[in-house]
């Protein structure tokens, strides 16, 4: 009963009341009710020292220069209280703490498995079937994988509704695993400092029915039977809406896209001029900082995708960018 | 005791600036790093109030109301203010500072054991911060004060110039250490035992080997990163086939023992202030003396607790949370300890005395949540959000800082022969509390939320909490524009001090205010312990 009441109750309300986002796994409400245990253990230690100093400050206030105080050097009985009571507690919260977190470092098996990298900007999710997002589109109530790595430094990947973190370490692979219990949208951040654009490092985990899931999962598979405009403005969604417009003339983070095909007079930062054609855009999508924007230098924010999309994906890309007007 | 006969003292013994820049005497050299350190923190303070002005509003969107251009700026500010705070503030502040000038006043000793290192020390430390402080004129640095790997390898910035300039800050901090060690067991006073030091000795010896032992280790991670960069030694980046989190290990290998280096004087000056305004020997003495030698010793072994998610083991992981929680011990004790001086004491509402109280109220803050940081599965949550940010400043600025200040009023009267005025330190005193309340406490919420920390640009959702934070850091700068009216004022205008303002015991309070070049006029002889208010 108490176990039960601790398990379900106490989470729910703890997450109410700690500022702690949605919880979206089982996982975040036993975080949450070990983290309000402790807000309460916190609260009180700080009323009892707080408030005994401010207590005994008003109470032996000093009354005359001439004042007598008592002559206590030391109380072993009661020293020996103090140091014992936060012992006992110190170890119940680490005990506490680590059964969680040995859940959270258990991979469970059956996951479905997912590869996710992170580079200076961006993260990309890869699944099984070849398909690569820039979302991470998961099942409900299914234990998912993400096996984590970087391609340059490193980064951590951060789902605060899910309570979990792990650092994507260039050279070598680390994992997380999460079973959402949500449909919805949830932020992640990168969480380790990885320079100019590290705040702008975000995505999302968006938690679908398995149905939903299965048809995402076969469409991104087989969406090289459809036009290439459509499948570019796919691309254009999942990788590079987050920074910029295609439909109309407006700063995002980086520069707009609409119009820009076959803009002859287009300014660089260096000062030169270029035609965005074709090559030019390859070379944009591909190399950032080969030619960078005038207003966006010298050095480019935007990741260089080269090899995060295959030359067919480019070739998509570029289709959509030129309907863009 | 009678004035010095000619009425001579340490600062107007020796004229003209040169007599000061060739200083072997302990004191002067205190006021040496007492002017320095001040203008660090200005530099420090003002890339602060730099950063909270930034993050006012979120708006990388729509470049509206920028206050840092980009990115690139935002980040190199944040490593400005973290590198002068931690290197060139709040390690040397309290030991270089009160500590060079009392800790040879308090055990009866004429200066410290190796004068012309002592001078030495400063010459490091103002080497390390020019050429730190000459990097802001050129590429600038973008790493963060941690200098993680690989990006410090790649950073095409000044960091190895940085690096360096924190290698020869490095030197000053062990020659001071090493120099203490020295005084401390060669240069009491006849009848000064061990266990009649003053507690503020006792901390800073229980830094001083600290600072002996773990800067070291931080002196050889930072020239590999050097040897990393210029040579292409591939020690610490993956695609020479080193280990990234390697780097990690050896830096907090240093810099947990270093929040220490940090904190543990800061305990020393609030033992003195406590027990001098409650005029009450100081609670379990014993205690606190040795629970300062345990907080250093268990201190090296807890660095990994700044990797709970670096991809180090569950084992390791563990047992860094285990060992933990043990530091949480005596730094309880410490708080019980003060609270219990108080009681049944005659209390006494001085400025140092508010400075010292603030420091527990805010001590205890840092500490419950440095508790809840500790945690395993909690920190997964918290690391690398702003309730890491919040809990931080809690112990080193609400802490270390709130100590500085208390000390500082405590004993301006001893080093300066002056006094300051009560009210304006008590103002800067409110204005300080007040604000650093309404800057940080918000973080710890941010934080909960999951606001991750080093972010030039934020989510709209963090926004409210975001501005509560920044209008208090400016109160913070105003409290600390009223401590500096207060003290220049004080210095210029105050009235001379007499020997023991505040009654208290130790002996420092036995010499002239200001002292004389050799500190007492006679060899003091101690008879009893250091608190007794009987």
């Amino acid at each position: 009963m108490l176990l039960w009441i601790i398990k379900n109750q106490l989470g729910n309300w703890a997450q109410a009341q700690s500022f702690m986002p949605t919880q979206g796994t089982e996982i975040a409400k036993s975080v949450d009710s070990l983290y309000t245990f402790l807000l309460y253990a916190s609260l009180i230690s700080c009323i009892l020292v707080i408030g005994g100093m401010m207590y005994f400050a008003v109470k032996y206030k000093r009354k005359s220069a001439n004042d007598k105080t008592s002559y206590i050097s030391h109380d072993t009985r009661l020293e020996i209280i103090w140091s014992v009571v936060p012992l006992v507690i110190f170890l119940l919260v680490f005990a506490w703490g680590w059964v969680i977190y040995h859940d959270m470092r258990t991979m469970p098996k059956n996951a479905l498995e997912i590869q996710v990298t992170g580079m200076q900007w961006a993260w990309t999710a890869e699944y099984k079937n070849g398909v690569k997002s820039g979302e991470v589109v998961v099942p409900v109530n299914q234990n998912v994988k993400l096996i984590l790595t970087s391609t340059d430094v490193i980064h951590s990947f951060f789902i605060p509704s899910f309570r979990i973190k792990q650092d994507a370490v260039p050279g070598r692979y680390s994992a997380i695993w999460f079973k959402a219990e949500k449909l919805g949208e949830f932020q992640v951040f990168c969480t380790e400092f990885c320079g100019t654009s590290h705040s702008n490092m975000m995505t999302k985990v968006r938690v679908v029915s398995q149905a939903d899931f299965d048809k995402w999962l076969t469409e991104e598979a087989d969406s090289g039977s459809l036009p290439l405009a459509v499948r570019g403005e796919k691309i254009f969604n999942n990788r590079c809406i987050s920074c910029h417009y295609s439909d109309k003339d407006m700063v995002k983070i980086g520069p707009s896209l609409y119009k820009l095909f076959g803009k002859e007079n287009h300014e660089m930062d260096d000062g030169t001029v270029v035609t965005a054609d074709e090559n030019y855009l390859r070379e944009a999508i591909l190399y950032s900082q080969a030619k960078v924007v005038k207003g966006y230098g010298p050095r480019s924010v935007m990741p260089a995708f080269q090899g995060q999309l295959a030359e067919k994906e480019v070739v998509a890309l570029i289709e959509y960018i030129k309907g863009s007007k | 005791m009678a004035h010095a006969a000619d009425g001579s003292n340490y600062i107007n013994a020796e004229k003209g600036l040169m007599s000061w820049f060739t200083t072997l005497d302990h004191k002067r050299i205190g006021i040496l790093y007492f002017v320095s350190v001040m203008f660090f923190f200005l530099i420090g303070g003002i890339a602060a109030l730099l950063l909270r002005g930034e993050l006012f509003s979120y708006n990388a969107a729509s470049n509206v109301g920028e206050i840092l251009k980009n990115g690139d700026v935002y980040n190199q500010v944040l490593t400005y203010h973290g590198a002068i705070m931690v290197f060139m503030v709040i390690i040397p502040g309290i030991p270089a500072i009160l500590g060079n000038f009392f800790l040879p006043l308090q055990i009866g000793a004429k200066d410290v054991a190796f004068p012309k290192l002592n001078l030495a020390s400063w010459y490091c430390l103002m080497l390390g911060a020019a050429l730190a402080v000459a990097t802001m004129f050129t590429t600038r640095v973008d790493t963060g004060w941690t200098f993680y790997t690989p990006y410090s390898i790649r950073s095409g910035t000044a960091v190895s110039m940085m690096v360096v300039a924190a290698f020869i800050m490095g030197m000053s901090s062990i020659l001071t250490g090493l120099n203490f060690i020295v005084t401390v067991h060669k240069l009491r006073a006849p009848g000064m035992t061990m266990h009649r030091m003053p507690l503020f000795v006792w901390a800073l010896y229980s830094t001083a080997i600290i600072q002996v032992l773990a800067t070291p280790v931080l002196g050889i991670t930072l020239l590999l990163l050097v040897m990393e960069r210029t040579f292409g030694v591939g020690i610490f980046d993956p695609k020479l086939g080193g280990d990234p989190v390697l780097f990690q290990h050896f830096f907090w290998f240093y810099s947990h023992p270093a929040v220490y280096i940090m904190i543990l004087p800061a305990m020393g000056v609030i033992s003195e202030i406590i027990t001098t305004f409650s005029k009450k020997v100081i609670f379990g003495y014993t205690a606190i003396a040795y629970s300062s030698l345990g907080i250093a010793a268990v201190s090296f072994f807890v660095w990994g607790h700044h990797m709970y998610v670096s991809g180090q083991s569950e084992l390791a992981g563990t047992i860094f949370s285990f060992l933990t929680m043990l530091v949480g011990v005596p730094t309880a004790i410490k708080m019980f300890n003060w609270v219990s001086t108080m009681y049944k004491g005659s209390v006494e509402f001085r400025s140092p005395m508010l400075y010292a109280m603030g420091f527990i109220f805010l001590f205890a803050i840092g500490g419950v949540t440095g508790v809840i940081l500790a945690v395993l599965a909690l920190d997964v949550h918290f690391h690398d959000t702003y309730f890491v940010v919040a809990h931080f400043h809690y112990v080193m600025v609400g802490g270390t800082l709130m100590a500085i200040m208390g000390g500082f009023f405590f004993w301006f009267p001893k080093m300066f022969g002056k006094m300051y005025s009560e009210t304006g330190a008590r103002l800067s005193w409110v204005f300080i509390f007040v604000g650093f309340n309404v800057t940080f406490f918000p973080q710890f919420i941010l934080g909960a939320m999951g606001m991750p920390r080093r972010y030039f640009d934020y989510l709209p959702v963090y926004q409210p909490l975001n501005r509560i934070s920044t209008v208090g850091s400016w109160l913070i700068a105003a409290g600390f524009l009223i401590a500096l009216y207060t003290i220049i004022n004080g210095l210029l205008n105050g009235k001379k001090a007499p020997m023991n303002p505040w009654g208290a015991k130790t002996l420092e309070w036995q010499a002239e205010s200001p002292p004389i070049v050799h500190n007492f006029d006679f060899e003091p002889v101690v008879t009893a312990g250091p608190y007794e208010y009987k």
